[in-house]
């Protein structure tokens, strides 16, 4: 080895301390970026993958009932490669040991080769002749504990019927199964189910006929004209409207997490690599200055800059690898289990996860660009210096008096207390390039956090202020306004609320969004609209309320008019006036007054279903009750809806959370302990002649460690403001239509940012101090600075 | 005044100190028996080669280091126990320092480097008549960088005395200084000598020096190789090298 070689470990080890802090801060960034990429590639590549093999439809629409026989001219369209005629129903499930309210969408067994193939998991398909058996989706599946063979009944068309699991199975239709209307899979409460279409056909009298068409188009196709030459074929057979497969509910829900996590990863890695680099650059920027006098002594003996240049470099590289190599590992391994919790969360057949060359080569890439220009600045300083003015001692730093002495402050200043305000203020950039290092560490801590807070704000506002109902209930069929009483009438219901919903395509010039509107009676409290401060508001008799990300999407705001083309019954087309915008952080609907609907739609009082205030003591009888009401769809508890969305929100974001935090409270760490670590390498000099004058290691440790105080104390404002700002980036990106992500920050997040830096500064604190503690009294005097 | 002090007791007694550094596997005998009185008021000056002993003597009389074996008394003080809390207050009540590379805080003018020590003291000077003793008056104000190397020195012998130590210590005082330099800054420590009766103790490899002093500690190989008493003190003005 050659010697220079040899000093390059030698300087490794004795600097060990700040280059494993170096090494970790380049590791955090590392690893976030290899699990956020990897993860998100291997899901991208599954659903991919996953939707070719079972061949995810194209276009799907739901009608009344058309006869079979119309498939032939949907098949024949331009642009229609496949078409899959299927009989779908919802129906009310009577789980055994299981009181409460469990629905399920039961749909035909898809032919062989046909689309939405099923991916069976256990058992097998449901024999031909065999009328009561089904296939079950495995999430609901394994939610009741359901194997081949168990049995339990549903009631069909109003018939209750017993059926066998004949197999589980998943489907890339079904990635996610929500109840219609609820944000959040419940797969206890709903789950999807495959049987013979014929049976099916007959118990819904839908033989010969089908309510439901998925639809493979040609490579090529343009989706919006097959959607409009099949929305005027099913017209007449109460078409609802096709739509394409950015608007299935489970491909959008699953792209929608796609698509964040997506942001998130780059987002995370880029802020963390950031925060590495600015750190890794600083830090060996300084040290390679402290070096000044052996690059003389190596220039002196004939090194040329090149070689004192590929020496630094090779010490910054050296650290900077034993980062990337720890947090590529690291990271690989963090990913597998990320990916792994993805997999089980959407039941995914399979997981594709491998470690990308390119995403390792980039996070390397960044972090050895990083570290190395930090070298350079630095080393062509202290290369442009003639040898022998590099050797002799530098001339004294010039200091001079800081504002706050200028300004008077002097006289209760002591000497100590002086030489922090001086120090400081003598390279106020270098002082504030500290200040902004902690500064980000801090900020970052509060990024891993927000997203708790602000789900748990999100919730309060939604099932606390908004949806305030014990029960939702929605008929199967639009309903005559007296079964009001009717449900008022049953024991332990102390309040009903009804609506309307009418499935709708609102237009606003070329945009146009397909949703449903609520009619709602005015005056109701189980469900109340906010205000953009969220106060309830009051339903107006005309016109229509919309989400104000609605309005957004549409472009229109309170009193511009839009079209509204209603999807069932007489399919009523006319323009509405908006008259406001509501506040909603989840979905996207329009309310109308309930009078108002029924007059639009050009009927009786009629309802969809009803909100309920409920005695809970009285809850499992009400259950009851509603099983023996053929009528009712589906109940939906509002605390089990709570429940599911908590679910969802620590199933995919605990850990990112955990792991975003815990990188961040390394990262904060490494910037303070570095930034202690300089400081006594700077003035370890000085400090110890203190000593050798009299001074206690209280008295230097003052000094010392009073600009580590000041400094952390300058950065913590600073972080949380600038924290709060990332907070507010990552939210911009998280603003679709199943949910917007406000910026809320509890008092316990900041005081947890707060903690882990003061914590940070304590560590590093007493660490430099028990290094000041060792400090060679003897050696100071006899060397020159 | 020498004779008198003769006559009390010594400031400093030192028997029989010895000194072992371990480097690794090397032993390194820094002093090896060194018997040594020094009396109040007395200036002496310290000569030997490098390595010859005379720096870790005076990091010893210092209480910057404890001897190996041995015994050294300061007064009451036994300078042996190895007590950082009570070495750090041996030193801050009774002993100046002066460095060869004059060790002032860069960040504090010349005033506030002596305040720095005053603000600890006891009984300390004012730093300005600190300052004036080494002909610094009109400097007060300036920073450390903006004084050649003979004043920051002259400001390192201020910083020093300002407590009215019983002892200064100069460790190669003028070793970073020209001549002229030199002779200035021996001129305020035979002074601070003189007008203070402050014990001061020189170590120099610069035979000239020995001129100034009461007594001349000639050292080798780590122990007293004779001592020189001087019958006339010779100015530091009359010094060349």
């Amino acid at each position: 080895m050659r010697a220079l070689d040899r000093k390059l470990w030698r300087d490794l080890w004795h600097m060990r301390g700040q280059a494993v802090a170096i090494a970790l801060v380049v590791m955090c960034g590392v690893a976030t970026h290899v699990m956020f990429l990897s993860t998100l590639h291997a899901l991208r590549d599954t659903q991919q993958g996953y939707y070719r093999e079972y061949r995810f439809a194209d276009v799907f629409v739901s009608l009344k009932r058309a006869p079979e026989a119309l498939r032939e001219r949907i098949a024949a369209l331009p642009g229609v490669a496949r078409a899959d005629t299927r009989v779908v129903a919802p129906l009310r499930v009577d789980m055994p040991d299981f009181g409460e309210p469990v629905n399920a969408l039961m749909v035909s067994l898809p032919a062989p080769g046909g689309l939405n193939a099923l991916h069976l998991r256990e058992g097998r398909l449901p024999a031909p002749e065999r009328a009561d058996e089904v296939v079950v989706s495995t999430p609901f599946a394994e939610a009741h504990g359901l194997h081949p063979g168990g049995r339990f009944h549903v009631i069909l068309n109003g018939r209750r019927q017993a059926l066998t699991v004949a197999g589980t199975a998943l489907s890339p239709e079904f990635i996610q199964q929500m109840r219609p209307g609820s944000a959040f899979p419940d797969s206890k409460r709903y789950g999807v189910m495959w049987m013979e279409r014929r049976a099916l056909g007959q118990a819904y009298d839908l033989e010969g006929a089908f309510n439901d068409l998925a639809i493979g188009l040609a490579p090529g196709a343009s989706a919006a004209a097959v959607m409009a030459a099949v929305d005027g074929l099913l017209e007449r057979y109460g078409g609802l409207g096709a739509y394409a497969r950015h608007d299935q509910r489970s491909h959008r829900f699953l792209s929608e997490e796609l698509q964040q996590l997506g942001t998130l990863a780059r987002l995370f890695p880029a802020m963390f690599l950031a925060v590495a680099a600015y750190l890794l650059n600083v830090v060996i920027g300084r040290l390679v200055t402290m070096q000044r006098e052996q690059v003389a002594t190596l220039k002196a003996f004939g090194y040329g800059n090149g070689a004192i240049l590929a020496h630094y470099l090779k010490l910054v590289a050296a650290i900077a690898a034993a980062g990337i190599v720890a947090g590529v590992g690291l990271g690989h391994w963090l990913g597998g289990l990320l990916a792994g919790l993805y997999m089980d969360f959407y039941h995914f057949p399979w997981l594709r996860y491998t470690l990308e060359p390119l995403v390792v080569v980039q996070a390397a890439a960044v972090s050895l660009l990083a570290a190395c220009a930090g070298a350079w600045a630095a080393v062509a300083r202290v290369a442009r210096l003639q040898p022998a003015q590099a050797m002799r001692p530098e001339p004294p730093a010039r200091y001079r008096e800081t504002l706050p002495e200028r300004l008077g402050l002097k006289r209760w200043m002591s000497q100590p207390t002086r030489m922090i305000a001086r120090h400081i203020g003598r390279r106020p950039l270098k002082s504030a390039l500290a200040v902004v290092g902690i500064a980000l560490g801090c900020g970052i801590i509060l990024t891993g956090l927000f997203q708790r807070d602000t789900v748990g704000y999100m919730i309060n506002v939604q099932f606390g202020m908004s949806q305030r109902e014990d029960l939702s209930l929605s008929f199967t069929d639009p309903t005559a306004y007296r079964a009001r009483f009717e449900l008022a009438a049953l024991p332990g219901i102390q309040r009903v609320e009804v609506f309307r919903a009418v499935p709708v395509r609102l237009k606003s010039g070329h945009l146009e969004y397909r949703t449903s509107i609520r009619g709602l009676e005015s005056g109701g409290e189980l469900q109340r609209l906010l205000d953009a401060d969220l106060r309830p508001v009051a339903l107006p008799a005309e016109g229509l309320l919309l989400t104000d990300h609605l309005g957004k999407r549409l472009g229109v705001k309170a009193g511009d008019r839009i079209t509204v083309e209603v999807l069932e019954g007489a399919r009523p087309r006319r323009d509405v006036v908006v008259a406001g915008l509501v506040k909603e952080y989840l979905g996207v609907s329009a309310y109308m007054d309930l009078a108002a609907l029924n007059a639009f739609m050009r009927e009786g009082p009629t309802i969809s279903g009803a909100w309920l205030g409920v005695d809970r003591a009285q809850l499992a009888g009400l259950f009851e009750r509603f099983k023996g009401i053929p009528r009712v769809a589906g109940v939906a508890e509002r605390v089990q809806e709570i429940r599911a969305f908590n679910r969802v929100m620590d199933e995919t974001m605990l850990f990112f959370t955990y792991v975003a935090t815990v990188f961040a409270v390394v990262i904060a760490f490494g910037v303070i302990y570095n930034s202690a670590r300089i400081a006594l390498t700077e003035r370890g000099r000085e400090l110890a002649s203190l000593r050798v004058l009299g001074f206690t290691r209280g008295e230097i440790a003052y000094i010392l460690l009073g600009e580590l105080a000041v400094l952390t104390l300058a950065a913590i404002p600073l972080g949380l403001v600038a924290g709060r700002w990332m907070c507010h980036y990552i939210a911009s990106t998280m603003q679709n239509d199943l949910f917007r992500v406000p910026v809320v920050l509890a008092p316990q997040t900041y005081a947890f940012a707060v903690t882990v830096v003061l914590v940070s500064a304590l560590l590093s604190g007493l660490a430099v101090r028990s290094r000041l503690d060792k400090l060679d009294l003897v050696a100071v005097l006899k060397t020159p600075e | 005044m020498n004779e008198l002090a003769q006559a009390g007791r010594p400031i400093f007694e030192a028997r029989g100190l010895t000194k072992v550094y371990e480097m690794g596997e090397v032993r390194v005998e820094a002093l090896r028996g060194v018997d040594l009185d020094i009396h109040a008021g007395e200036f002496l000056v310290l000569l030997g080669p490098s390595g010859s002993g005379k720096s870790t003597l005076l990091n010893i009389l210092g209480g910057l280091d404890v001897p190996t074996s041995g015994t050294v008394r300061y007064g009451d003080h036994d300078l042996t126990v190895d007590d950082d809390a009570a070495m750090t207050r041996y030193r801050r009540a009774h002993v100046g320092f002066v460095f060869q590379f004059y060790n002032l805080i860069p960040s504090l003018t010349a005033r506030e480097n002596v305040a720095l020590v005053t603000e600890i003291a006891d009984d300390p000077m004012r730093p300005e008549d600190a300052l004036a003793l080494v002909g610094l008056a009109h400097r007060l104000d300036h920073f450390p960088s903006q004084m050649s190397g003979g004043e920051q020195q002259r400001v390192a012998i201020a910083r020093a005395v300002a407590k009215r130590p019983q002892v200064l210590l100069c460790d190669e005082p003028t070793g970073a200084l020209d001549v002229h330099t030199g002779v200035m800054v021996l001129e305020v420590i035979a002074r601070v000598n003189r007008e203070l009766g402050t014990t001061t103790v020189v170590i120099t490899h610069n035979a000239v020096i020995a001129g100034m002093a009461d007594r001349v500690v000639h050292f080798g190989d780590g122990q007293v190789a004779r001592i020189e008493r001087n019958a006339v003190r010779q100015p530091a003005s009359g010094l060349s090298w």
